[in-house]
């Protein structure tokens, strides 16, 4: 680490006022920032201060990806050798999906990063951490046989559209993976949707690599769906879709992760299961359509409701602010995504829309919750 | 005496909210003496809002009580010398501001004679804490500035604990003062046509000298900190509205009052604590106010570059090693600074740092007192995370909402996301778990600073 300190000072004075660099210091300052917490001390106010930064609470998302990005990792592989019907070790499945999903990983983070540093230099500010999240989240929201270069599309569009014009990191109204997501769904949808994205190369053999969503929103019968997949096999993960939302033990561990931490907001999670649930439950009662009399519990498993439960509604700085507003985001987060889902079968993936739709109503619920706090005050301040 | 013993409701009340920071270098319960200073200090900067118009010249002669200053919009508020000698350098800051007062102490205090035959109305009271130069340990809600003594306050609160991190107990600083403490408290219920609150620590057993106090309502508070912050008492007890004052002070305030009214003089020593990981012998001292603390820490801190904060780690002010004691601190405290960078810091496991949130591997040292430095752990950021302001601050207020509406000067929002309510220190935990590392109380006390001028 010396080495690291010695370099960095060595380089510093290039970047600081006065230097050649002068310009390029908010890329200096990221870099060191990420070696070295700096030894800046608190003046006024507290003396000390918690241990937690921005840096060390999207690390800790990270951290509770990695479940779902080995898995999604392994699945890709495994879902080629059903495909393809060649006879693949455990180790060859890993393998195969690990060189598909990293390019992926690879794009994105690139694309993005630069993307955020452009900014940070052009607008003087500091390259805040934001993207770390993102950047592994939108490959993991992608089918793996994205184009690379939809992908830096779409991660350009997030970035720029999604965050930066807002003024970055914290000020966005759109959560950005997910505007990544649905720029490609609308600007591509033959690569978003459909049977022959899921799987790698599916459409070599005519193999059909439909997810289970798909099926359903194309009338196939539950019963003769539960042949094909077993509720093992949806809790596990090993069934087609984006690479990171079909295990739903992996997505259960990183909650755990975000959970106990205290990273992640257990009333969001909690509340937009709940949603959920309850919503299609009530079309099961009604049972029009085949993704109406799908049974409750298996909704929750499929397509990408457990993932954007868990990493995508809890996003801070796109969801409510207020606790109580919390609980009523992540209820109509659950209730829209069933909802879309089962009317339209164009969009069997209701998630992304959900909460998109409901990033944008989450500053009205705040209003209301805060103005109640308002009213309050103001009654006890006339009795 | 004729103290009228009225039956009082009192409340049992209960925080959830909250955090308590444990920290290495509590101070045992032990007293302390030390070579008594030399030099004192008065500084106009620790009281908000006040204008100093001095008395006194440059190697001017004063005894303890005598006027040093008075704010020039309040001519009756007195800042006296809290002890006798002669004033040796008045320091000026930018723009001649006057940043202290430094006396030169005699050998032995004297000690100004107050009359104190006539201290049986409300005015007489008054005046005599007003010329005595301790009317400034009464302050006021909102805004916590020195109390205007031409208001008439709908209630006195006094908290008899503090819950901040390496507090002084009051307990044992109170121990054995329990007439000057009654006959304190016998002239304050005076000040007020409302009640008199003493709220005592439900988290333990507190001292008789609290709980058999008279003529006041003596309220139960129980929680982890900031349960001890009158202004948190305040809004659960009897929450301030929009024109309201409430005044308060600190039980070794009401001592220095009882202390006027039995011996007449000002007397401006208190029992004050000397803790925090940096200090060899953490313990208890009697000092007066304004005092310098060279000599306290002579020969007890440890090697190392330090912070020493007069007042507690959250809500302090840094001084220097040759600083001076403030005039409402009971606490001084001594910890490492931090000002060395640390190689991925937030990436490596973290068992010696601490977090509210169980990001650091500490959650599995739950009995731990940390040893905590100045460092800044990160830099400042944009707000991202929600809902963790919201974990320490036990109030029916909206503190993110607030702050936001104080960064815009947006006064509606402010009054009705209830700025009357609210003091710096009370937000001084949401400051310390800030993953975006705002300067909360800086912004909280310039939205007190902004209502006071608008309603000026």
């Amino acid at each position: 680490m010396k080495v690291f300190r010695n370099l960095l000072n060595v380089i510093k004075p290039n970047f600081e006022k006065g230097g050649k660099l002068e310009k390029l210091y908010p890329a200096y300052d990221a870099f060191e920032t990420f070696l070295f917490v700096p030894d800046h001390t608190t003046n006024e106010g507290t003396h000390i201060k918690d241990a937690i930064d921005l840096k060390r609470t999207m690390f800790m998302v990270i951290v509770a990806l990695i479940p779902c990005v080995l898995f999604g990792m392994w699945n890709v592989g495994y879902q080629y050798s059903i495909a393809s019907g060649e006879s693949m070790t455990f180790i060859q499945q890993f393998n195969f999906g690990f060189w598909k999903f990293l390019p992926l990983i690879i794009v994105s983070y690139a694309v993005g990063l630069a993307v955020e540093f452009a900014f940070a230099v052009l607008r003087g500010h500091q390259v805040n951490e934001g993207y770390l999240v993102t950047g592994m989240l939108i490959p993991l929201t992608m089918p793996i046989d994205v184009p690379l270069w939809m992908l830096a599309i779409s991660v350009i569009f997030a970035v720029v559209i999604g965050k930066e014009v807002f003024g970055g990191t914290g000020m966005n109204i759109l959560n950005p993976a997910l505007t990544a997501r649905a720029f490609l769904f609308f600007a591509y949808p033959s690569w978003m949707s459909g049977d022959k994205v899921w799987v790698q190369n599916a459409s070599v053999d005519g193999y059909s690599g439909a997810t289970i969503l798909g099926d359903l929103a194309s009338s196939m019968n539950w019963q003769s769906l539960s042949g094909q997949w077993s509720m093992s096999d949806m809790f596990f993960g090993t069934i087609p879709g984006s690479v990171g939302e079909t295990s739903m033990l992996a997505i259960i561990l990183g909650a755990l992760i975000l959970l106990f931490t205290g990273v992640g907001s257990w009333r969001i999670i909690l509340s937009t299961f709940i949603g959920g649930y309850f919503m299609a439950y009530l079309f099961n009662l009604w049972g029009y359509n085949e993704l109406m009399s799908t049974p409750a519990h298996i909704h929750l498993m499929i397509g990408s409701f457990a993932f954007g439960a868990v990493f995508m509604a809890t996003d801070p700085v796109t969801a409510s602010q207020t606790n109580t507003g919390k609980y009523i985001y992540g209820f109509l987060i659950g209730v829209f995504a069933i909802l879309i889902r089962t009317f339209n079968p164009a969009y069997p993936e209701g998630m992304m829309l959900a909460i998109l739709l409901m990033n944008i109503f989450a500053p009205l619920i705040d209003h209301y919750i805060v103005q109640a706090n308002v009213n309050k005050r103001l009654k006890r301040a006339t009795l | 005496m004729n103290i009228e013993f009225e039956e009082v409701m009192s409340k049992n009340i209960i925080l959830k909210k909250g955090l308590n920071i444990k920290l290495e270098g509590k101070a045992d319960k032990v007293y302390a003496s030390t070579k008594p200073p030399k030099l004192y200090a008065v500084k106009p900067t620790d009281f908000h809002n006040i204008t100093p118009k001095l008395t006194v010249k440059e190697s001017e002669s004063v005894l303890a009580g005598d006027c040093i200053f008075f704010d020039k919009y309040n001519e009756s508020v007195k800042i006296c010398s809290p002890v006798s000698g002669s004033v040796k350098a008045i320091v000026r800051g930018e723009k001649r501001k006057i940043l202290q007062i430094v006396i030169d102490t005699d050998s032995e205090i004297k000690y100004k004679n107050f009359n104190v035959n006539k201290s049986e109305s409300r005015d007489d009271i008054i005046a005599l804490l007003l010329d005595s130069g301790l009317w400034p340990f009464l302050r006021q809600k909102p805004y916590d500035t020195i109390a205007n003594p031409k208001d008439n306050p709908k209630a006195i609160f006094i908290s008899s604990f503090s819950s901040s991190p390496l507090a002084t107990d009051n307990d044992f600083a109170l121990y054995g003062l329990d007439e000057l403490f009654q006959l304190g408290l016998d002239k304050i219920t005076k000040l007020t046509t409302g009640t008199t609150h003493l709220n005592v620590d439900g988290n333990t057993i507190p001292s008789k000298v609290f709980t058999n106090s008279k003529g006041v309502q003596i309220n139960k508070i129980s929680g982890p900190h900031p349960s001890g912050n009158v202004g948190i008492q305040i809004h659960h007890i009897d929450p301030i509205n929009k024109g309201d004052v409430v005044w308060y002070l600190s039980p070794q305030d009401v001592i220095s009052i009882g202390r006027l009214f039995h011996e007449g003089k000002s007397d401006f020593s208190r029992i004050v604590s000397l803790s925090g990981s940096m200090v060899s012998k953490p313990r208890y001292y009697r000092m007066v106010a304004g005092a310098c603390i060279f000599s306290l820490l002579e020969n007890n801190v440890h090697e190392g570059e330090k912070r020493i904060i007069s007042g507690d780690v959250l809500t302090g002010k840094k001084i220097s090693e040759e600083g001076y004691l403030g005039f409402y601190d009971t606490q001084l405290c001594v910890i490492p600074e931090g000002n060395k960078s640390e190689f991925l810091g937030w990436l490596l496991p973290g068992f010696h740092k601490f977090s509210m949130s169980k990001t650091f591997f500490s959650w599995l040292l739950p009995n731990k007192r940390f040893n905590l430095n100045t460092n800044n752990n990160g830099e400042e950021r944009a707000f991202v995370v929600t809902g963790q302001y919201e974990k320490v601050l036990p109030m029916n207020i909206f503190p993110m909402q607030l702050i936001k509406s104080i960064m815009m000067e947006d006064i509606e929002m402010m009054e009705g996301l209830g700025i009357y309510e609210v003091s710096s220190e009370d937000f001084a935990l949401c400051e310390f778990v800030c993953t975006s590392k705002m300067d909360v109380q800086n912004i909280i006390r310039k939205g007190l600073d902004l209502m006071l001028k608008e309603n000026s």
